[in-house]
């Protein structure tokens, strides 16, 4: 292919409007792309090929640049992501008690493997290193909600209960340590 | 100048402030092994990431050890580069890139030219105490010029110093993190996908085979053997004077005369110069300067035998492309000719012509497949070799090439002026221009054909040269980054040049991406300027108007420059391109 395309990007005009102003807004914008990328984020959800494309034609600096910023940190995703971020924790403390049996269970009920999104775009499955939450082990997050002595069983009710919209999670939700 | 003392495996120096440790051991003749660093001197390109950590000596009461590329002397600093603990951790430093590199030494297209390489058999490594995970990633074979295998890269950053910085194309960066981390374009896309210009300055600089040109030598190799072809070659200017050093000649020394007797050796059919289709390119290239100027016509006018400079053009400045000449380049010029013109002559089908160029370009390669350079459906040229490419072909072939006795060119495509050998270098083009502009719209003879104002290497260069009663206005740039600055003020409209050349390589073509590599001995570089010059200089005929060959080319093919035969054949046209 000699010449590159750029596939147009099916986004609402108000967010892409919502981005714009936010990049006017900087005095500084080819030095602040760490931020800007922070923001489509917010904006879009993720950060596919396209909108990277559009940011680095926005602040004239090539898009290999972008890229290699975004695929860098791994908070950027490039992917759709859920309407929740399933986090479960592999490292060492919760592998010994048992993570991986709970990861298993966790494929299974979502339908993905890690880094995949459930069908029903209900969850992002990610396998992460160390939380930092050794006590609770086994451990995984939920956005920003952390649950912790898990079992197959256990995990399993809590996406199911998430699935009914019955989110009341605070009875198996612990504070991490 | 202010100066720091320091001490250096025990020997006492003052060094200038802000001097790194590796320059002052320089100073002293003191070695150190080093592999990311390059610094092009004299051309303001420097590459100091520090990463391949092969550079680390000792400093006396520092706890850990540090790079001597990018580290600065200070007042006191009592520095030890042969200290065990040094050299044991450079040792390391070396035994780890290698523990993650394919050791395929003996058919890699680097074979006596990686510096990797080169390091291992210095220090002396022949067991690697390391075995792990090895990278695994695809070639990226999707061009027609270079071919990237991320396996064998050491992330050293050169050439991403060189597509960022110097050229400003900006294709390729670090992507991703960790043992996955690898150098490529956005989105993991092929080369053929991006706006690369194919300079090939990635693979000048690359220390080991992680970045090389698409080699055609077995290409070249069956044409010669197929007894139904008639295969013809055509030498760039530049190679004349850079092949040499393959064959331990010194840099800058002319080997024209070898150039044509080598060829006729190896089976071509014919033996021609592309000089020849300078003198070409400067008559279409001067009418159109002089049309352009007496009709009102767009200016400045741009070169356009620079192939990468055309896809930077094409890229980049998609809003300019009326600007550039539609002149076609020597290369394709030639091409042209010889499927045309010498086809009629010889009474041969042009379908059984291979038309082969030896180029110092890797850019060349992609520039003989455009589409908008075909004459009936067909290309111009068949195959291009880099000056490398053709360096190997003579030594597999055992050519005794520094004592191979000269010969000329072959008529009808061989004559050449000293005005045709100055495109090899940053500046050339332009005078050749200049030389014939001059006679042409004065109607005086130029007595003195050497304009010293144009030459040299700064990157970007400015004349006013007077014709007449007219003064013309020069820009000259070369490196892409230079070129963008010139292309800029014309897209604002401040532009007061009315011709600009444009080379894409440091130095022009005698820097090109595919000449002998000059591993940051940028004095080479100049000592192939220097020769190209001579060689101007010892022509009898300087101008290219004054190419008999060139001129019986119109009186019986083509007529008038800028003619309507000339345009068909000789210009071409450019496409707008995204930038990615």
């Amino acid at each position: 292919m000699e010449t590159t395309k750029s596939t147009a990007m099916d986004f609402s005009k108000e967010t892409l409007k919502a981005l714009d102003d936010y990049i006017e807004s900087l005095d500084d914008k080819q030095g602040l792309l760490i931020h800007i990328l922070h923001k489509a984020q917010e904006l879009f959800g993720y950060l596919p090929q396209d909108l990277q494309l559009y940011i680095a034609r926005k602040l004239d600096i090539p898009a290999a640049k972008v890229f290699g910023v975004v695929s860098f940190y791994s908070f950027f995703a490039q992917e759709k992501r859920g309407k929740h971020n399933v986090s479960i924790c592999m490292g060492t403390a919760c592998f010994v008690q048992g993570a991986e049996r709970v990861y298993d269970a966790l494929r299974s009920a979502l339908g993905v493997e890690a880094g995949g999104t459930s069908e029903d775009g209900l969850f992002t499955l990610n396998a992460v290193r160390c939380i930092g939450a050794c006590g609770l082990a086994p451990v995984a997050l939920i956005d920003d909600k952390v649950f912790g002595h898990l079992s197959e069983e256990k995990i399993k009710d809590i996406i199911k209960e998430y699935r009914e919209g019955m989110q009341d999670e605070d009875q198996y939700a612990e504070s991490a340590v | 100048m202010e100066t720091v003392k320091i001490t250096i495996n025990d020997i006492e120096l003052r060094v200038p402030k802000g001097r790194t440790i590796l320059e002052a051991a320089k100073m002293i003749d003191i070695q150190i092994p080093t592999l990311c660093y390059l610094n092009m001197e004299g051309f303001h390109i420097a590459n100091q990431t520090s990463s391949c950590r092969v550079c680390l000596v000792e400093v006396v009461g520092r706890a850990a050890l540090v790079p001597s590329c990018s580290e600065k002397v200070t007042e006191g600093m009592v520095i030890r580069t042969d200290s065990a603990k040094a050299v044991a951790a450079r040792r390391m430093s070396v035994e780890l890139l290698l523990s993650n590199h394919p050791k395929e030494c003996l058919t890699c297209q680097k074979n006596l030219e990686c510096e990797l390489q080169s390091l291992a058999q210095r220090l002396g490594i022949t067991d690697i105490g390391f075995e792990g995970e090895m990278m695994n990633y695809e070639i990226d074979h999707s061009s027609l010029s270079l071919v990237k295998n991320p396996n064998k890269c050491i992330m050293c950053r050169r050439c991403e110093t060189m597509c960022n910085e110097v050229q400003t194309c900006g294709i390729l960066s670090a992507i991703s993190r960790g043992f996955d981390a690898y150098v490529g374009p956005a989105f993991h896309l092929d080369m053929v996908d991006t706006s690369c210009t194919f300079c090939g300055q990635c693979v000048a600089v690359c220390p080991t085979g992680a970045l090389t040109e698409v080699n055609n030598v077995r290409d070249v190799v069956d044409a010669l053997n197929d007894p139904s072809k008639h295969v013809v070659a055509q030498v760039a200017p530049a190679i004349r004077v850079a092949i040499g050093e393959m064959f331990d000649m010194d840099p800058g020394t002319i080997t024209t005369g070898q150039l044509a007797t080598s060829l006729r050796r190896l089976g071509f059919d014919g033996v021609f110069d592309t000089d020849f289709a300078a003198d070409l390119t400067i008559l279409e290239e001067a009418s159109e300067l002089v049309h352009r100027i007496k009709h009102g016509g767009r200016l400045p006018i741009l070169t356009s035998c620079c192939p990468a400079w055309v896809r930077f053009f094409e890229h980049q400045f998609p809003d300019l492309l009326d600007v550039p000449s539609t002149c076609k380049s020597p290369q394709m010029m030639m091409g042209t000719i010889v499927k045309t013109y010498y086809a009629e002559k010889l009474n041969i089908d042009p379908k059984d012509l291979v038309v082969v160029s030896i180029m110092p370009c890797l850019a060349k390669k992609a520039e003989a497949a455009r589409m908008e350079m075909d004459v009936d459906s067909m290309h111009n040229v068949d195959l291009v070799l880099s000056t490398r490419e053709f360096g190997a072909m003579l030594k597999e072939a055992g050519t005794n090439f520094a004592h191979l006795p000269s010969s000329d060119f072959d008529s009808i495509l061989g004559e050449s002026t000293g005005a045709a050998v100055i495109f090899g270098t940053t500046g050339g083009v332009i005078e050749a221009a200049v030389r014939t502009a001059y006679e042409w719209l004065t109607g005086e003879v130029l007595k003195n054909v050497n304009f010293e104002q144009l030459r040299g290497l700064e990157g970007i260069r400015s004349a006013t040269v007077k014709i007449g009663d007219m003064d013309l206005n020069i820009g000259i740039a070369h490196e892409l980054g230079n070129a963008r600055k010139l292309l800029e003020e014309i897209r604002q409209g401040k532009s007061h040049y009315h011709a600009i050349e444009i080379m894409a390589c440091p130095g022009g073509c005698i820097g090109g991406g595919g000449q002998p590599y000059h591993h940051g001995d940028m004095e080479i570089i100049r000592k192939r300027q220097e020769a190209i010059y001579r060689e101007d200089a010892g022509k009898t005929k300087r101008k290219s108007h004054e190419n008999q060959e060139v001129l019986k080319l119109y009186e019986e093919y083509l007529g008038e420059p800028y003619g309507e035969m000339a345009h068909k054949l000789l210009h071409t046209k450019y496409t707008a391109k995204d930038r990615i």
